[in-house]
């Protein structure tokens, strides 16, 4: 589904260059949900950004679905982290939904529907009719989800969704970007810094080292049954990977038998 | 609450108005100032309302606010798309920055004797003047408000595929039409100056300017060259405050979301 290789990138040029990937590799099976997780400025939202086209990365490779990134790719979606600005406040909720829909070819009523059905998912029927800035926080983030959902892209892309959203909401989008996956075969690139919130929601996490950013742990999560947010977060397997995924993230050389 | 402040704002001014025409009334009427200078406030209020029933001063009326209307719909058909070229087009912005620069200080009423010149029916004079005036507020907030564009917004619907133009559509254009609005209402009082003052300088058959100019040859000329002015003064105020309700109905997001944000 997606190939990432040695990819890095450097941005600016001469003495003031900073070099934010130091060559990525990286594949994402299809249906896979992938989280990355890394300390602050390891490059995080600049692979993201890479791999939606947003910018073109100095070096490497990125292939969806065999096809070689040098635009937007047209069937990806970006749910971005400052859900108030990704929003546009002059339309009501149901169009800022429906707009992307016009790329896929769709006529004004059944942009409309879509856009209903994905609202409705989102629990965000109620709020079709108003604006943006007339809700919540973390309404307005499902509304953002929303909007991705309705596009139906194979590939989702989300940089720190639930970054700046209260404990509670945070939980109910997590769980909500659990079900929408089960029932959208969607492929999902999830970017947090939480380690805890990675293993709860990833099939694998893929951490990543210290500026420049380059893979510095790639596991996979093997929990069993449908996750929950007590008893999967009990679990002995959430508990060892949790801790691994930590010493990954502060640097540290993995030792899963010291895990206990 | 916010009606009840500007309700006592309206108010507070009504009677700033009132006070300044009492005190000129009984200024006059104490002979401190002589009518010939400075015709009694009451006799200006009662030619301000004798002129509502006179048809050919409201032929004149009608004439500047013709120009007036034609000259701003001018000004926002060419300025703001050229506002939105050269905001998106940093290297052609550079490059007719330095013009600008040197045509914006020149002051428009300068300019009338030579649109007298270019342009010899006197409605295309006005609205050749009015244009050449009314620009630079709409361009340089046009500029600006692009400026202020969330690059955020503009990356999300990049992100689904839109290419630059529907970006420049259906992002730029909305986030900097509050700015646009504002530029349109500074532009639209000047507008009003620049119809009246090239009817003073350059004449023609109708306008208030016109009006005025006329008046000024006759024996109680200067009850009706104040009279006019009052009119003048009370339509600028008027389209003024028809812009800012329009753009408080339109640009609810803007004001709305700028309150929250604090
Ligand atoms: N437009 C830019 N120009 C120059 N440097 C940049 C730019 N964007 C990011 N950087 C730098 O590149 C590095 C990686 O940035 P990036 O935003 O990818 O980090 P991140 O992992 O997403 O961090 P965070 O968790 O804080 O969001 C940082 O050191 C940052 O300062
Ligand atoms: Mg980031």
């Amino acid at each position: 589904m997606l190939e990432i290789s040695n990819l890095s990138h450097t941005y600016g040029s001469g003495p003031s260059a900073h070099t934010a990937l130091g060559g990525i590799d990286l594949s994402v099976a299809e249906g896979e949900l992938v989280c990355i997780v890394g300390p602050s400025g390891c490059g995080k939202s600049t692979l993201l950004r890479s791999v939606a086209g947003l910018i073109t990365p100095t070096g490497g490779r990125i292939l969806l679905k065999g096809v070689p990134v040098n635009q937007t790719p047209d069937d990806l979606a970006v749910v971005f982290q400052d859900y108030s600005r990704s929003l546009f406040p002059w339309m009501s909720v149901a169009d800022n939904v429906s707009l992307p829909l016009r790329r896929r070819g769709q006529d004004k009523r059944q942009r409309r529907e879509s856009a209903m059905d994905a609202l409705e998912q989102v629990g965000l029927a109620d709020a079709a009719a108003k604006y943006p800035w007339q809700l919540s926080g973390g309404m307005q983030q499902r509304v953002s989800i929303a909007r991705a959902l309705a596009y139906r892209p194979s590939l989702l892309l989300m940089d720190e969704p639930f970054g700046s959203v209260d404990a509670q909401t945070r939980e109910d989008l997590e769980d909500l970007t659990l079900r929408v996956r089960g029932h959208h075969n969607m492929t999902i690139l999830l970017i947090t810094h939480d380690i805890d919130e990675s293993v709860y929601v990833g099939d694998r996490v893929v951490v990543l080292s210290k500026s420049p950013g380059g893979i510095a742990g790639d596991l996979r999560v093997g929990l069993p049954g449908p996750r929950d947010q007590i008893t999967t977060r009990e679990h002995p397997e959430f508990v060892r990977l949790r801790a691994e995924v930590g010493r990954l993230v502060r640097g540290m050389r993995s030792h899963p038998a010291a895990a206990s | 609450m916010i009606s009840s402040v500007a309700g006592s704002r309206v108010l507070c001014g009504a009677l700033g108005v009132a006070g300044l025409l009492a005190a000129a009334e009984l200024a006059g009427r104490a002979g401190l100032v002589d009518p010939a200078v400075l015709p009694l406030a009451s006799t200006i209020l009662a030619r301000t309302v004798e002129l509502a029933t006179d048809g050919e001063f409201l032929a004149d009326v009608a004439a500047t606010m013709q120009a007036w209307a034609l000259g701003l719909l001018l000004t926002v058909a060419v300025t703001v798309p050229a506002g939105l070229a050269l905001g998106s087009l940093p290297r052609v912005e550079a490059a007719v920055r330095p013009l600008i620069e040197f045509l914006r200080p020149i002051p428009s009423v300068a300019l009338i004797p030579l649109a007298i010149l270019l342009f010899p029916d006197r409605l295309d004079m006005k609205i050749a003047v009015i244009f050449y005036a009314s620009c630079w507020p709409v361009l340089i907030n046009t500029m600006y408000g692009l400026l202020e564009v969330d690059p955020v917004a503009k990356e999300t619907l990049r992100s689904f595929g839109f290419g630059p133009l529907a970006v420049l559509w259906r992002v730029s254009l909305p986030s900097t039409a509050p700015f646009i609005a504002t530029g349109v209402r500074l532009a639209a009082g000047v507008a009003l100056i620049l119809a009246i003052s090239a009817e003073l300088i350059g004449g023609g058959s109708s306008g208030i300017g016109t009006y005025v100019v006329e008046a000024g040859s006759s024996f109680d000329g200067l009850e009706y060259i104040l009279a006019a002015t009052v009119w003048a003064g009370m339509l600028g105020i008027v389209t003024n405050s028809l812009f800012i309700g329009a753009e408080r109905r339109l640009f609810r997001w803007h004001t709305a979301r700028a309150e929250g944000a604090r």
